[in-house]
């Protein structure tokens, strides 16, 4: 298979500029066997999908993406790494036995082929078109028009798993 | 700028996700491979959008990002609820439904 480029080359570039260290951190997290250097390698792949979001003119997505995952669910993670006190150097005890992970290697490994076998067989060569920038004001127009309902179901579920999560974690 | 790139790293991403979440017993770093699954496809839902030219990709990956906030909120509260009855959040020893 002979790799087709995009048209813009300069877009082309930043992709894999940004999609390399990503790619390479994701591989890192789910194998390093230190959990706070997972939580910081996380990072590195959130931020390089708000890049991505940038890339593909999703601005808003990309400031929400920096704002809710790094500003807030690493936050959290770090807590939870903090509470359960896992040892906070190497720790042997994070992964399953060797044959579990070869299984888990090998879907993964398949997962991928048939996916990618699926995605260029139907959109190889596609482009996405050169204007492509969607300003706030679009979004918030269509979250409080035609998303109106998801968008309040969203805060009562927001609102329920706060009362949840406080309900489950509070000490009696 | 090629739709296939997107969608093949959205597809890497989520492959990682999954290898993390069937080769990790910590259940913090099994949450940690689930917002990995999930940022995957939102790149996926927000490459159909540009393709598409709606503005419907952009929404539902703005409705999965809150909705990945009040999972990760809930999960943790339950894994930090397991750790104080057990002692432990390794997953292979929550065995007790088992037959």
């Amino acid at each position: 298979m002979d790799v087709v480029w995009g048209d813009n080359v300069a877009q082309n570039i930043a992709f894999y500029v940004i999609a390399i260290p990503m790619v390479a951190a994701a591989l890192k997290m789910v194998t390093t066997k230190n959990v706070v250097h997972a939580a910081l390698y996380l990072v590195v792949v959130l931020v390089g999908v708000s890049a991505q979001f940038i890339l593909l003119g999703a601005e808003f997505i990309a400031a929400t993406q920096i704002l809710v995952y790094v500003g807030a669910i690493v936050v959290l993670i770090l807590f939870g790494v903090m509470l359960t006190r896992a040892k906070l150097g190497r720790d042997a005890e994070v992964n399953n036995d060797p044959t579990q992970r070869i299984a888990g290697a090998l879907v993964a490994v398949i997962l991928f082929a048939v996916m990618s076998y699926a995605i260029i067989d139907a959109f190889e060569g596609t482009e996405l078109p050169e204007e492509r920038y969607q300003p706030l004001q679009v979004v918030s127009d269509s979250i409080f028009s035609t998303y109106l309902v998801p968008f309040e179901a969203t805060s009562v579920l927001l609102l329920a798993a706060l009362i949840g999560a406080i309900v489950l974690a509070r000490r009696d | 700028m090629l739709l296939t790139n997107f969608l093949l790293l959205a597809a890497l991403l989520f492959c990682i996700g999954v290898y993390g979440v069937l080769a990790r017993k910590n259940a913090v770093l099994v949450l940690m491979s689930i917002e990995l699954i999930l940022n995957a496809v939102n790149i996926n839902l927000v490459a159909f959008g540009v393709i598409t030219g709606t503005i419907s990709g952009h929404v539902f990956a703005l409705f999965i990002i809150a909705v990945a906030a009040a999972e990760v909120g809930v999960g943790l509260a339950l894994v930090i609820l397991i750790y104080r009855n057990r002692r432990s959040i390794n997953l292979d020893e929550l065995d007790l439904m088992k037959g």
